[in-house]
């Protein structure tokens, strides 16, 4: 087990594509790292750069205290699982997690204690003789896992690999993952588009846009306090409403502009850092979860809003509702109790004290 | 598909309980399966005429007298049995089969690595000019062939003899005939395996590499663990159909040496054309052709058991 460090590393491809632009992280010993981003926005690139998959452009990267950059993958002393698993089909579930262990040459009776020992932290001990072809997918992601497991290596690397299960299968995987690193504690770098995956696995949350890391932290520090307009869009789901705002002096207290005759007053705890923003233009950021029915309204920090609904989608458990203001799309979690209709006025809450205020010309939160 | 087919029995069926009755011939052309067959009878008609018939043919004839006036039964094999030059023929074929698809696939495994490695930029044009002695006319190959074998002329021996060596009769020794007509085999069939054998490797997914790079594997062991168990049986259906192919060639040795010197380069299809049509005895040659069916067989039998077995394995 080991700690990874990325100095100012940079991936060039041929024709000049930039997909990893001089980004620094630092991976504790035993931390689970979830690397999170749109599609092309160089997590894998990265993940490939530290498996030595892919050569690196500029920069450094160390496992374990070492330099690696011109290391090949087999002596990084590194486990992948891939996307499409990258089962051997040829052989059998055993001979698939023997096989790393075989190159190394250990003992049989030593490979065969790893393989059952990996097969049975992952439930497949019965499998161990059947070929990839006779397998589901979620046991094959198993096998994949065990393939890893079995060679306790310094490093987990793991590259999207629930993208190819269906929801349920996801969300059991997703488990069993975080079991896995529960019970081997091995430092683990997770690549995944899932904005979910990321919050529900990750120690730390790396939220990569374009080639660059744009946030670093814990997932509840991501979703509470998002360093940019990307990372607050990106993490939550409804993503964030982003109303065009401007700063008012009003009644002797700064207040939120948005338009339509709508104006929220700034809590007492914010003036000081929003005052000197006046002047700019500006985005107001709620989460549809922060956009309730009124009947907690006696509570601080609760802004009635009265808004006409354009669309109701009952999700069981909490209802979402859609309106506009002036053009732009928002939604708001309200409960399903609260008799949401469309086409007709309903009157919410806006918790002030999970507003964010985004400067609209650098993304930056306020 | 298959709702589709059920659906349209039924309403068939319905019409026909329901509708008046019709004639037999009707309700058998109504009848898909029927449709089907009929369809594909001037192509059954075609197969049976060119190769079912002429096979059975020449069993017919394999089995009477040289004027092809008596039947004799198993004589004219009995007599084959008999010549040794019947036997050195059996020997040749093997040795001149099997060293040929040895080597055609060897080098055709070796020059689909190195085409696969190029840049996708210039592989397509070594791909096309490697294929050049593939696509070109074999006779028209073997002509230029015979040139650069040729004991007054050839290139080779002159280049041998620039650099202080002696002739070589390419053609004229027994072991070098049989070497040179090996060596145009190879030639001219590795840039079949070289295509076959690229195919089969752009169909490796390269994250098993990848995986294998990570499992700790150098390039030999990825070339024994991964290729070739991923190539085996795309290796195994070319070599036999090589070897079918090469056992049943005839214009390489005709057209170089025509079975010399001394028959010791004749193979099944040459010595079948020389005792049938060069001899005038069709019943003879028509019994020699008839031997490569058991050789084939058995190596056809046992190489596409292995391919089925694989194929479901590993799906």
């Amino acid at each position: 087990m080991a700690e990874v460090s990325l100095r100012k590393v940079v991936k060039l491809f041929d024709g000049g594509v930039q997909a990893v632009r001089g980004i620094d992280l630092d991976i504790a010993d035993h931390e689970f790292v979830v690397l999170v981003g749109p599609s092309g926005c160089g997590k894998s690139t990265t993940l490939r750069m530290i498996a030595g998959l892919e050569e690196v452009s500029d920069g450094e990267i160390w496992i374990g205290g070492e330099m690696v950059n011109d290391i090949p993958p087999k002596d990084r002393d590194i486990a992948m699982v891939f996307q499409n698993y990258a089962l051997y089909p040829h052989m059998t579930v055993f001979e698939n997690m023997a096989f790393g262990l075989k190159l190394r040459h250990f003992p049989k009776d030593e490979i065969k204690r790893r393989v059952d020992r990996a097969a049975a932290i992952l439930s497949i001990g019965e499998l161990l003789e059947r070929k990839p072809k006779a397998l589901s997918g979620g046991q094959r992601q198993r096998v994949a896992m065990g393939r890893a497991i079995v060679r306790d290596p310094k490093v987990f690397l793991f590259d999207e690999p629930l993208s190819n299960l269906d929801a349920k299968l996801r969300v059991q995987m997703r488990t069993e993952i975080k079991k896995v690193h529960q019970a081997v504690k091995t430092t683990t770098i997770y690549v995944t588009h899932d904005q979910v995956e990321a919050m529900t696995l990750a120690d730390r949350v790396v939220v990569m846009n374009h080639g660059v890391i744009e946030q670093v932290g814990p997932p509840n520090e991501l979703y509470h306090h998002p360093a940019t307009i990307f990372v607050a869009g990106f993490i939550g789901s409804p993503a964030m409403n982003f109303i065009p705002a401007r700063l008012s002096n009003g009644a002797g207290a700064l207040r939120i502009e948005l338009g339509q005759g709508l104006s929220l007053p700034v809590p007492a705890d914010r003036t000081a850092r929003y005052a000197p923003h006046r002047n700019k233009k500006l985005l107001f950021g709620i989460r549809p979860e922060h956009l309730t029915e009124t009947t907690r309204t006696d509570k601080q920090n609760l802004a009635p809003i009265t808004v006409e609904l354009d669309v109701i989608e009952p999700m069981g458990m909490e209802t979402l509702v859609h309106f506009r203001i002036e053009g732009t799309p928002v939604c708001a979690r309200v409960d399903p109790a609260a008799g949401a209709q469309a086409g007709q006025p309903m009157t919410l809450a806006a918790h002030m004290d999970q507003m964010h205020l985004i400067d609209a010309d650098t993304g930056k939160v306020l | 598909m298959a709702d589709g087919t059920a659906a349209l029995a039924q309403t068939g069926a319905a019409r026909s309980a329901a509708g008046p009755r019709r004639g037999g011939l009707h309700r058998m052309m109504r009848r898909q399966s029927t449709t089907a067959f009929l369809l594909c009878l001037p192509l059954l008609a075609l197969v049976l005429g060119l190769m079912i018939f002429p096979a059975f043919y020449a069993g017919w004839l394999a089995m009477l007298n040289k004027s092809m006036e008596r039947f004799v039964g198993l004589g004219n094999f009995t007599f084959l049995f008999r010549r040794e030059t019947f036997w050195n023929v059996v020997w040749q074929s093997c040795i001149f089969a099997i060293t040929a698809v040895f080597f055609k696939a060897l080098i055709g495994f070796i020059l689909a690595h190195l085409v696969h490695v190029l840049p996708a930029k210039g592989q397509r044009k070594w791909r096309g000019m490697l294929l050049v002695p593939w696509v070109m006319p074999l006779a028209i190959g073997t002509l230029a062939w015979w040139w650069l074998l040729d004991p007054s002329y050839s290139a080779f021996n002159w280049v041998i003899r620039a650099a202080g060596g002696e002739n070589i009769a390419w053609l004229g020794d027994t072991f070098w005939a049989r070497f040179s007509v090996i060596l145009v085999n190879v030639w001219y069939g590795a840039p079949f395996f070289m295509i076959m054998y690229l195919a089969a490797l752009k169909s490796v997914p390269e994250q098993l590499y990848e995986a294998a790079a990570i499992d700790g594997a150098n390039a030999w062991q990825k070339l024994w663990h991964i290729t070739l168990p991923m190539m085996r049986n795309i290796i195994s259906i070319t070599v036999l159909f090589s070897l079918i192919v090469t056992f049943a060639n005839f214009d390489i040795v005709r057209i170089l040496t025509n079975g010399g010197p001394r028959d010791t380069t004749h193979i099944f299809a040459t010595y079948s054309f020389a005792l049938g049509i060069g001899s005038g005895d069709i019943p003879l040659g028509a019994a020699v052709s008839l031997f490569m069916f058991p050789i084939l067989g058995v190596f056809a039998i046992f190489i596409l058991r292995g391919v089925r077995r694989r194929a479901d394995a590993m799906g």
